[in-house]
């Protein structure tokens, strides 16, 4: 298995950007999520690892080898296409050989690659149909036993999910995670779904308009965002902007009316961002980290409000309170208590270390 | 319950139960089949009567004699139909596909213009096409003259006759479809496939052999099955370079030297040869076909980018553009020459305007115009009728026999002109039912019902492609809003289909008027069309007036493919 690595890449299509400056280290063997949404440069950053695409700027090296302006048939790589692109004029087994043709191995050799592919991929015993004869989970699957079949250093995938169904997806989703760690080779892998990205990545980097925005583990990314983009992208959040009041001890103290202030944690300020005091600053709270007060408590971090939404779903309820002109989102997971109804008081505790001051 | 009320549950159930029996759309499609009965297969049928009768008793002698080593002239004529089909299909298909990767794969200084002129040769009416060719690189043509000159030779460095002439026509002409079909392929193909291929380690020429080749050899088998089927029917270009030894030309000359036996039993042969094409042709196309499995990619071409790159490609493109250009130049310079002034010179040394003036004053000469109009104006309103009637019908309704309804329309275009005229002549020499009991050989209604029996499909293709892409849900909110049948096909479908219809009816009517090969056979001195009347005035070496009359066609020509294509665009119809 080999790393990767994006030095400074950028990409213009004529005067239209591509993407900007993707300084990124791929270590061998991990699982790397490109995410985004639509239009991010995703594709192109892929493209450019596979290929198809030459930078602008900057290079690419895969380990100690500058690949930049390699063709993509001389880079060993396993890519899976969003279309699946498989060759409909070839059956399920001559797709999956075609690599190994290219290559010029052994009819033997060849056969027994197949097979062993075909069963990891569960498909044992499709060899002979065409594609056409295949679902949409199954030419997935055909798709992925192809670029797995020539061992490659890298596997490359642009959202190889999207067109599936919801369930098919997550039964996909487990599969292609299985794969990547029986084998261990080193994955990238393309979508613009964050609970995908969430479940099966080592790291993700997040980007938008062509710039990355942050690089991190999932719960890096989900806990400790770095912008207000991040935190909005990557599951649900409590956006607010308040004032500075006051700095002190490793606290922070916002101030967002006359009647609502809170407490956080220096810790949680978004890298690279000092706070002054008396300037605004941007903060991210998750619904879920949000806890019920009792109503006789009493701290710096309770607030009270009226219900403005109230949501049963099962596994957890969920509120919109109104506090003064703001509007703050809890969760809480159902354990049988009871649920508030629209225009009850509601007492909300938040914890100092869920309190994220964005950048 | 009052006795004067229309609407009486009785009348009303009785009513629905006829129109709502199984049966009645067979009522409604029966006069289709009786139209083609009359009109195609009757007069397939009384060519094959004549050919397999002597003396009003059943003989093969006819087909013995065209077999028979004796006489070698049908044989050779067969073999030579042949042979110059298969070859027009390969110089066609190196031309139109190479063509088609070209415009489509690369850029280069000239490719824009290059793709709008290829589609030139569809423009130019049969006989006109292969003239302007023997103006140009014949015997006294214009260029092999201008070289001669030139290098100052003895004699003309080349010049095109015989079948090398031919094929050269054939090659011109026929291209584009191997173009066109070739061209969508080409841009059906997902780029993404052959990015799999390169990330899977293939290089340029693997791809090419594995992927790019075995995907595009259905449009390629398909096209060739229709240049073939072309060729085998070309008559124009063997009549003007004098190859009397093809199929049509016996056909034609058999016919002339009153050999009617005769020329049944050729015409039968070339019929069943051309109606098995199309039946190999529609088996085909139900066959595999690889495109479109995903929409909307686009490829990027690969832009020339050395310098003696970029100058080749530059050379050719002007190359290209010349000799796609020249044969529409050559009739418009010929059509303002003075009849005589173009004899051993290289180009003609006197010019007048006078030739379309007289085309639209001498009545003599507007003449063939006028028929030309009226005959194919007529053909066309039948083809409306017919042919979005039995459009309707083959998308709209559910009856046994929709597979031979499609077969029969296409029969007639799979005909070589000729078969149709012979065809024709051996069904409507006498009065018949189908002809109301007249003799329409020599009368005025023969030519304009080649005309519509040889342009059947084209309006039935094109008002059943919009009536395929048009949701039934509109006609039946119609008729949930009380609209009647009748109603609802007058007010709904018919002005939703529209542009479909006129598309196909503007198409039908150009080729009326540039019909040739049908008419030549069946015209009388009343009834000349324009294109008879170029072929009389080129033999009586009227030059100018008969490339006057070509240059009309052609204008009309191009003014109905700029409505079609404005139409298109608009609408989205594919035909
Ligand atoms: N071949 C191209 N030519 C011009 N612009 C392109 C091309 N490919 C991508 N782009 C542009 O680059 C940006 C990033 O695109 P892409 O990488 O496909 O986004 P994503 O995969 O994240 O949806 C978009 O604004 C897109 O329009
Ligand atoms: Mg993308």
């Amino acid at each position: 298995m080999i790393s990767v690595k994006l030095d400074h890449v950028s990409k213009m299509f004529g005067t239209v950007k591509g993407v900007e400056d993707i300084d990124i280290h791929i270590r061998s063997g991990e699982f790397f999520t490109f995410l985004g949404p639509s239009g991010c440069g995703k594709t192109t950053t892929l493209r450019m690892i596979a290929g198809f695409y030459y930078p602008t700027e900057g290079r690419i090296m895969f380990g100690e080898q500058d690949v930049t302006y390699l063709p993509p048939n001389k880079r060993n790589i396993g890519m899976v296409f969003q279309n699946y692109a498989l060759f409909p004029h070839l059956t399920v087994f001559e797709n999956v050989a075609f690599g190994l043709q290219v290559r010029k191995q052994s009819k033997q050799e060849i056969k027994e690659k197949v097979d062993r592919a075909l069963k990891l991929v569960h498909l044992d015993g499709y060899g002979n149909r065409r594609i056409d004869q295949l679902s949409g989970g199954q030419q997935q699957r055909v798709a992925l036993a192809r670029a797995l079949v020539i061992e490659p250093q890298i596997l490359l995938l642009d959202e190889p999910l999207s067109n599936l169904d919801a369930k098919l997806r997550e039964e996909t989703r487990v599969e292609i995670k299985r794969l990547q760690l029986e084998l261990g080779v080193t994955t990238i892998y393309v979508t613009h779904d964050q609970a995908e990205a969430m479940a099966m990545s080592d790291r993700i980097m997040v980007m938008k308009n062509g710039v990355i925005q942050q690089v991190g583990t999932p719960q890096e990314i989900y806990n400790r965002p770095n912008n207000e983009f991040v935190a909005s992208f990557i599951g649900e959040s409590n956006l607010l902007e308040g004032i500075v009041e006051e700095i002190h001890d490793q606290q922070i103290r916002v101030r967002f009316s006359s009647d609502w202030v809170l407490t956080g944690l220096q810790e949680n300020v978004a890298p690279k961002t000092t706070l002054t005091k008396g300037e605004k600053v941007k903060i991210s709270i998750r619904p879920e980290s949000i806890r019920e007060a009792k109503t006789e408590e009493n701290g710096e971090n309770i607030v009270r409000g009226k219900v403005a939404l109230s949501e049963f779903t099962g596994v957890s309820v969920n509120y919109i309170t109104q506090i003064g002109e703001l509007q703050l989102k809890s969760m809480f997971i159902n354990l049988g208590n009871r649920v508030y109804q629209r225009g009850e008081e509601l007492a909300l505790s938040i914890p100092k270390e869920s309190v994220y001051f964005l950048g | 319950m009052k006795s004067g009320s229309t609407f009486t549950p009785s009348t009303l159930r009785r009513r629905t139960s006829f129109t709502s029996s199984p049966y009645f759309v067979y009522v409604l499609v029966s006069p289709l089949f009786l139209v083609l009965l009359a009109y195609v297969i009757y007069p397939l049928f009384q060519t094959f009567i004549e050919s397999a009768q002597i003396d009003g008793s059943f003989s093969l002698q006819n087909y013995k004699d065209f077999f028979s080593l004796g006489n070698s002239a049908n044989l050779e004529a067969l073999w030579t139909s042949i042979y110059i089909s298969v070859f027009s299909v390969i110089t066609c298909g190196i031309v139109g596909v190479g063509m088609a990767f070209l415009l489509e794969r690369y850029e280069f200084p000239g490719r824009k213009i290059l793709s709008v002129l290829v589609m030139v040769p569809m423009a130019l009416p049969p006989l006109i096409g292969v003239l302007s060719f023997d103006f140009l690189y014949g015997k006294s043509g214009i260029i092999p003259r201008a070289l001669q000159a030139l290098l100052g030779l003895d004699q003309v460095p080349f010049s095109l006759s015989g079948i090398g002439g031919v094929l050269v026509v054939h090659t011109f002409t026929m291209y584009t479809y191997f173009y066109m079909t070739a061209s969508t392929a080409i841009r059906g193909l997902d780029p993404s496939l052959e990015e799999a291929a390169a990330s899977l380690g293939a290089n340029r020429f693997y791809i090419w052999r594995r992927i790019i080749l075995p995907m595009l050899t259905p449009a390629m088998v398909a096209s060739a099955l229709l240049v073939f089927m072309i060729a085998m029917a070309s008559y124009t270009a063997p009549l003007v370079f004098g190859v009397e030894r093809t199929m049509t030309m016996q056909i034609y000359l058999s016919r002339t030297n009153g050999d009617l036996d005769m020329a049944a039993t050729q015409s039968t042969i070339l019929s069943v040869v051309s109606i098995l094409f199309l039946i190999i042709m529609r088996w085909y196309q139900n066959a595999r076909n690889y495109q479109n499995m995903s929409k909307g990619v686009s490829v990027h071409r690969t832009e020339v980018k050395s310098k003696v790159g970029k100058y080749i490609s530059m050379a050719l493109s002007i190359l290209g553009v010349v000799i796609l250009l020249l044969p529409i130049l050559v009739l418009i310079i010929l059509s303002f020459s003075e009849d005589g002034s173009w004899t051993v010179e290289i180009l003609p040394t006197k010019y007048t305007f006078a030739h379309y003036i007289e085309l639209f004053t001498d009545s003599e000469t507007w003449k063939p115009i006028a028929n030309s109009l009226e005959m194919s104006s007529l053909a066309t309103i039948g083809n409306i009728i017919f042919g979005v009637a039995a459009a309707y019908a083959a998308v709209r309704l559910k009856f046994k026999g929709k597979t031979l309804l499609d077969i029969l329309i296409m029969v007639p275009w799979a005909l070589p002109g000729t078969v149709v005229g012979i065809n024709l002549i051996a069904a409507f020499s006498q009065p018949n039912v189908f002809s109301f009991n007249q003799v329409l050989v020599g009368s005025f209604w023969i030519i304009p019902l080649a005309y519509f029996v040889r342009h059947l499909p084209l309006v039935f293709r094109s008002t059943s492609a919009t009536f395929m892409q048009m949701d039934v849900s509109t006609e039946e909110a119609a008729r949930s809003l009380g609209a009647t049948w009748w109603y609802s096909f007058r007010r709904v479908v018919f002005p939703m289909a529209f542009s479909g219809i006129l598309v196909g009816a503007l198409l039908a009517f150009v080729q009326g008027i540039g019909e040739f090969v049908a008419s030549i056979l069946i015209y009388s001195a009343d009834t000349t069309p324009m294109s008879v009347a170029i072929f009389q005035r080129m033999y009586a070496f009227e030059f100018g007036t008969a490339c006057a009359y070509g240059s009309l066609q052609m204008l009309l020509i191009l003014i109905v493919l700029f409505i079609s294509q404005k139409i298109q665009g608009n609408s989205n119809i594919t035909i």
